[in-house]
């Protein structure tokens, strides 16, 4: 017997016995982390979301008033540890603003380079998991397949695949090879054709449209009520980049664009993250050709720098230097003040609000996680969608549970 | 508009003994009291353009050098079109551990504000739901306060151990 339309209307209810409540996450493999949601469902409709968080809370900040200003980026690392590189980055470019460290052309180079490598790890992910999410297997796989290769990349410089702690105050913990360069340049050349081959496999394919087009569409105004930054802001049209805005690191130097979209919806935040990609690519391909030679950290007379193993070995100076940066008494000499701090991270604006005390460890570090901010977007952008949206909608928003909790 | 013109503007609004400004590095701090804070960012986000609440966070001045008050409180504003930053500072001493919340101005207020709470215990006033969001529900203290110790006080080794029977 042929359904009637009437049947097939959503049926306006008022009646709360209608509803029922689905408890999703913590433990669900869509949420890929340990996030909660607590939906109140009418039929399949989302008529209410409460997300629950704090599963993964282990008092980072807490952490970062006993640890110094380098030790902490063993933890921070493990903040977003989709591009655990970017974390490290970023609270050093708030220590050294606060230190009033200008660093050498080759390091502002090389961080670029990682920072941006970093950028398309985490989109990769997002994009990849996304897509797996609603059922495309295959881009998931020519995704890791590229974020593989970062990982070599990133173990080439700093011995470590997956939380490097490869910068230092001042500078990085070793200089690369040019093993390392070759290995960049080898992503550079390859990574177009996986990029080409998830476009291909998603940008068109009917199913993924039609269940990410018009879906937790996030309007400008709402995106900046909400405190959106990053590509979930920029999809909604906010036109605001922090590596355009304000410059850092070596930025200014390159040709790149801000990827924008009007709609907003997780279509657009899919699209804007493969742009994004495509232009971070185009920035490490300037970086690594134009790599400038000469120290990677700064002078060691400025007393700021943990020496290499060959001047800490070799030279008095050295040692003694050395020495000065692991005395729990020594260390950095610190303003007594406050600052905060940002930059592009891949999720958004990712910011170290640090007051220093004088000494070499941090009175409050805090972070301001971009995870965080967008989870609590969540709520506003389900309503009204379906159950089976929920996972496409949190895919779009890319929630770290790590950088979430801290 | 430039930061000059922004606090010019703020000081004829508040009234000139009610707002004290700091800057270090670039980073400009207006210091309001505490009875002035929702006028001051009311006006930041109407009359100012700060249409960006970056964040709020809190700092416990216990330890500090030199410091005077136990805490302040800090909200970091941006202005999406000039890309000028303010960062809104209060001090508060115990007991008047609460501050109007800026829930009504920015929606993203929300989870940043209940962090807040979470970890010092400051009260947002007028806050919709002030619950603690990363802590459990029956935690009593406050984490980040500079008397709370880095190991804790013994919660995580007194948790109630549920046996597969009684779940």
């Amino acid at each position: 017997m042929p359904l009637e339309a009437a049947t097939l209307e959503p049926r306006e209810s008022t009646d709360q016995a209608y509803l029922w409540t689905l408890n999703f996450g913590p433990q669900h493999p869509a949420t890929h982390t340990t996030l909660r949601l607590i939906l109140t469902l009418d039929g399949e409709n989302v008529v209410k979301a409460i997300p629950e968080i704090g599963f993964l809370h282990s008092g980072f900040e807490k952490l970062g008033e006993e640890l110094d200003y380098n030790q902490y980026i063993t933890i921070t690392d493990r903040m977003n540890y989709i591009s655990p590189v970017m974390n490290e980055i970023g609270w050093h470019h708030v220590v050294e603003k606060m230190l009033g460290i200008e660093l050498t052309p080759r390091c502002k180079y090389l961080r670029t380079i990682l920072a941006e490598l970093a950028r398309i790890q985490d989109h990769l992910l997002c994009v990849g998991a996304a897509a797996l999410d609603l059922g495309a297997f295959t881009a998931f796989l020519y995704g890791f397949y590229q974020r593989e290769k970062i990982y070599d990349i990133v173990e080439r410089a700093s011995g470590q695949r997956f939380h490097p702690s490869y910068t230092r105050v001042g500078g990085l913990a070793h200089d690369v090879d040019d093993q390392w360069i070759a290995l960049v340049r080898d992503f550079v050349k390859n990574f177009p054709k996986a990029h080409a081959d998830i476009t291909r496999l998603l940008n068109r394919n009917r199913i993924f449209i039609d269940r990410t087009k018009d879906i937790g569409i996030l309007s400008k105004e709402m995106a900046l009520s909400l405190s959106c930054t990053g590509p979930i802001a920029r999809a909604s049209g906010v036109v605001r980049d922090l590596r355009k805005d304000e410059p850092y690191l070596a930025y200014p130097d390159f040709d790149f664009k801000v990827v924008c979209s009007r709609d907003g919806d997780c279509y657009a935040r899919y699209l804007v993250r493969m742009e994004e990609m495509y232009e971070s690519l185009k920035i490490v391909q300037q970086a690594i050709e134009n790599l400038p030679g000469g120290p990677v950290n700064i002078d060691l007379e400025t007393k700021q720098v943990t020496p290499d193993k060959l001047a800490t070995y070799r030279s008095i100076e050295g040692l003694i230097q050395h020495f000065e940066m692991f005395m729990w008494n020594r260390r950095w000499e610190t303003p007594t003040n406050e600052l905060y701090s940002a930059i592009e991270a891949p999720n958004g604006e990712l910011g170290f609000y640090i007051v220093a005390d004088g000494s070499g460890v941090a009175y409050r570090a805090r972070t301001r996680p971009p995870s965080l901010i967008h989870f609590a977007v969540f709520p506003y952008l389900i309503a009204g969608h379906t159950l089976s949206d929920v996972v496409a909608v949190l895919g779009s928003l890319n929630i770290i549970a790590a950088e979430l909790d801290r | 508009m430039s930061h000059e013109a922004t606090l010019t503007r703020l000081r004829d609004h508040l009234g000139a003994d009610a707002l004290r400004t700091e800057e270090f590095k670039g980073n400009v701090r207006a210091v309001v009291p505490r009875g002035k804070l929702y006028s001051a960012l009311e006006f930041l986000k109407q009359q100012g353009g700060f249409d960006l609440l970056i964040d709020v966070t809190a700092v416990d001045y216990l330890h500090y050098p030199k410091a005077q008050d136990r805490f302040g409180v800090i909200h970091a504003l941006l202005n999406s079109n000039t890309g000028e930053r303010l960062y809104v500072k209060v001090y508060l001493n115990e007991p008047e551990l609460s501050v109007p919340s800026a829930f009504p101005l920015w929606k993203g207020a929300d989870w940043l504000e209940r962090e807040v709470y979470d970890m010092f215990g400051i009260l947002f006033e007028g806050h919709p739901n002030m619950r603690r969001i990363l802590m459990p529900e029956e935690f009593t203290a406050f984490p980040l306060r500079k008397d709370y110790p880095m190991k804790g006080r013994g919660e995580r080794h007194n948790f109630p151990v549920i046996t597969r029977a009684e779940s």
